[in-house]
């Protein structure tokens, strides 16, 4: 009794005031969200109930701006991924065979990651306009430079944070497994595939966990460095939702009803991949 | 011992929250307490959602003194840059909503329509000059221009005038440019002889990075349209006038804006990178001879460092492209800048603010604001022809407005359907720029467009 009274205290004290934010600062105005998905609206206090019709419009828009927008992001995604998980690793690998000055290697690949987006965005625009230009094209003249750049910038940003968290699960595996290994004649490659890598499962998912819903949700880097250009060709989701909602008279319930189509869809992305990688976690 | 260090916990706690909190108190604080002394200055507020960053302190300025005056409080906040719309639309929904806010023209009426009140009947609207176009039916005033402006070409004298002192020179004087045939003479000559010049390019560089593409999807493209608005008879106080255009002029749009492509400081394959600061610090540095722009660029040309165009030497030439009837051409003058009263604030604070409005378009104390530092061409009886602004640019959109025998180019832009529109165009000239898109291409994609996005507005 004493102990669920002195609980509900501590309750209280730490979780009430983070909770109220969240009420007031996430979950009303993730509901009001969903509801104006379904209104014609000019500011969020003149909703006029429209039913499905914006999402209808989503779909109808002669541009097609959102299906071309998810087919661009969901290929972002997949590249960005695999990349920066597999540099982010590498790069763990080699830091965590104690190099000398491995920690100052660390920090400098870290930092990146505490630079913000839109710095980051414009920073790179000019690096890679600097080197496009000598070959007479800027990053406004093919989708793919825009792509690539993008792939470019994520990887820059994200390699020294995940490969934080994969040091961390490295550190992790018990020394007597990898011994044991070699005393049993595996190849550092068998190794690494057998037994290093089932125990850093953990991290794998965690990891791709992060990339996936940042490349899926990335809106400053994608403002800062294209744009969209050329036309609306690098335009991911959230940069055409942003666009709909601000830069279309009579499209702010179109671009809410996107939105709401964005949360299910990164909801039920980053829930099939949790469960994924979980089922290949090991218990040590 | 152990209640101590909780409460300690407790206090800390607390005091975190209060200064996680305090940044919204502090606002709220400073608000009111501008408004204190408010007692004897009936109970309205004034709250003025600013679109030009660049008179801000202006603003904050005038807000103050007229407070100090009259005990009304005033509030005015500026919205960044390209934000209007996005901070418009969040301020509304607030309880203290902005009572002034600017719409820029009957498209963005089209969205606002409930919260403009009818504004008819105030004093402001009285004062009003003859023929200035406002937005309403006829009858009703929903919004009223604060500031006439103008763009055309602006020229730098200094380098033209090294240039007609030059042997062989296509002409020998400014006057003598006066269609697109002898401009695009002058300039192809100028361009060949920039060296001796001492210039990159004539023209400054064509800015087409997305956001910075304006001064030709909107400004070119509104002289090139003018007059096929005309011929349709549209109404430019309908949003939704105009359902399909045939873009009847692109010729000639595409006349100037390949001179502007190929007579330029830079490769046009790399305007994709250039922002309209770009454009004007070569203007200000002396690096070209011309660049499209309006009088507001004037003080971004005086505030680039090491700016070498004296006040002497800018003035304007008009648009030239081949349209017919083009020697009567004169610059693009208009607005798209309409003051409107929020039409769901109390009825105190819908007169606080028309008493300001009035007090600062009609008083001489406001006046003196208004032509001396915002530098507004304001369209009211109030201001003379002395009222003019101090700039040389704001001078010479006074000057064409009064020549005689002159055709100035409304601001018809205000019935471009949406930003969507603008945007899709500005990146269709830059793939022509840069040879991926070609002329015919551009025109059906502009022609397309414009249909859809009308169709869209509500």
């Amino acid at each position: 009794m004493q102990k669920t009274l002195k609980k509900a205290r501590w309750f209280t004290i730490f979780v009430v005031p983070t909770l109220l934010a969240f009420l007031a600062s996430f979950l009303a105005p993730f509901l009001m969200g969903i509801y104006l998905s379904f209104c014609k609206f000019t500011t969020v206090t003149n909703a006029r109930w429209v039913g499905v019709d914006n999402y209808l419009r989503v779909f109808t828009d002669p541009g097609g701006d959102f299906v071309r927008a998810l087919s661009f992001t969901a290929l972002f995604t997949v590249v960005s991924v695999v990349t920066v998980n597999l540099f982010a690793f590498a790069l763990a690998l080699l830091l965590t065979r104690g190099l000398r000055g491995t920690n100052l290697f660390r920090t400098v690949f870290f930092m990146p990651n505490l630079i913000g987006g839109i710095v980051l965005g414009y920073i790179w625009q000019i690096i890679i306009n600097g080197v496009l230009l000598g070959f007479g094209v800027d990053i406004t003249f093919d989708a793919k430079y825009g792509f690539w750049g993008l792939v470019v910038l994520m990887n820059w940003q994200l390699i020294g944070y995940m490969m934080i968290i994969y040091v961390a699960g490295l550190q992790n595996v018990p020394p007597e497994l990898i011994e044991a290994a070699e005393i049993d004649g595996a190849s550092g490659w068998q190794t690494l595939i057998h037994v290093t890598l089932p125990n850093v499962m953990p991290s794998v998912t965690i990891c791709t966990f992060l990339t996936l819903t940042n490349s899926f949700k990335l809106f400053d880097q994608n403002l800062a460095l294209t744009g969209g250009a050329p036309g609306k060709q690098t335009a991911m989701l959230a940069l055409d939702i942003y666009n709909t909602f601000y830069k279309r008279t009579g499209w702010e319930g179109v671009g809410q009803a996107k939105a709401v189509l964005f949360f299910l869809m990164v909801g039920a992305i980053a829930f099939i991949q949790l469960r994924l990688t979980r089922s290949k976690e090991v218990e040590n | 011992m152990n209640k101590a260090k909780r409460l300690a916990a407790l206090a800390l706690a607390l005091t975190l929250a209060a200064g996680a909190f305090s940044g919204c108190w502090n606002k709220d604080d400073s608000s009111s307490s501008s408004g204190s002394g408010s007692a004897s200055g009936g109970s309205g507020k004034v709250y003025f959602l600013n679109f030009k960053p660049e008179v801000d302190g202006v603003w904050q300025t005038i807000a103050k003194e007229y407070t100090q005056k009259t005990g009304v409080q005033v509030k005015v906040t500026t919205a960044a840059s390209g934000t209007y719309e996005e901070q418009l639309k969040s301020e509304m929904a607030k309880k203290e909503a902005p009572t002034i806010f600017q719409v820029n023209g009957p498209v963005g009426y089209a969205s606002w329509a409930d919260w403009c009140a009818d504004i008819s009947g105030s004093e402001l609207a009285g004062h009003l000059r003859e023929g200035v176009g406002v937005l309403g039916d006829g009858e009703k005033i929903y919004g009223i221009p604060y500031t006439v402006e103008g763009y055309g070409i602006i020229v730098n004298t200094a380098i033209m005038d090294r240039y007609f002192a030059l042997e062989g020179a296509k002409a020998k004087s400014l006057e003598e440019i006066n269609g697109f045939e002898k401009l695009k003479e002058v300039v192809e000559d100028m361009q060949a002889k920039k060296a001796e010049l001492g210039i990159d390019g004539v023209f400054a560089s064509t800015s087409l990075l997305s956001g910075e593409d304006w001064r030709w999807q909107t400004h070119l493209a509104n002289v090139a349209l003018a007059p096929e608005f005309d011929e349709l008879g549209a109404d430019m106080t309908d949003a939704k006038t105009a359902p399909e255009i045939s873009f009847k002029y692109s010729e000639n749009f595409k006349n100037l804006f390949d001179l502007y492509l190929d007579n330029s400081t830079i490769d046009a394959k790399l305007s994709g990178s250039k922002t309209v600061n770009d454009s004007m610090a070569e203007f200000a540095l002396g690096k070209c001879a011309m660049v499209q722009n309006g009088n507001w660029g004037y003080s971004q040309i005086a505030g680039v460092d090491g700016n070498v165009v004296k006040e002497s030497d800018v003035t304007f030439l008009p648009l030239y492209m081949g349209l017919p009837g083009e020697e009567d051409q004169g610059l693009a003058i208009g607005t798209e800048n309409f003051l409107c009263v929020n039409a769901q604030a109390s009825a105190e604070d819908q007169k606080a603010s028309l008493d300001f409005l009035n007090w600062l378009f009609t008083s001489d104390e406001g006046r003196a604001y208004v032509k001396g530092e915002l530098g507004f061409i304001a369209p009211f009886d109030t201001f003379t022809a002395e009222d003019a602004p101090a700039d040389p640019l704001g001078r010479a959109v006074v000057e064409w407005q009064n020549r005689d025998g002159v055709k100035n180019t409304p601001w018809d832009f205000t019935i471009f359907p949406s930003q969507t529109f603008k945007d899709n165009f500005g990146s269709a000239l830059l793939r022509y720029a840069q040879g991926s898109l070609t002329w015919d291409d551009l025109i059906g994609s502009v022609v397309a467009d414009w249909k859809t996005e009308k169709a869209n507005i509500a």
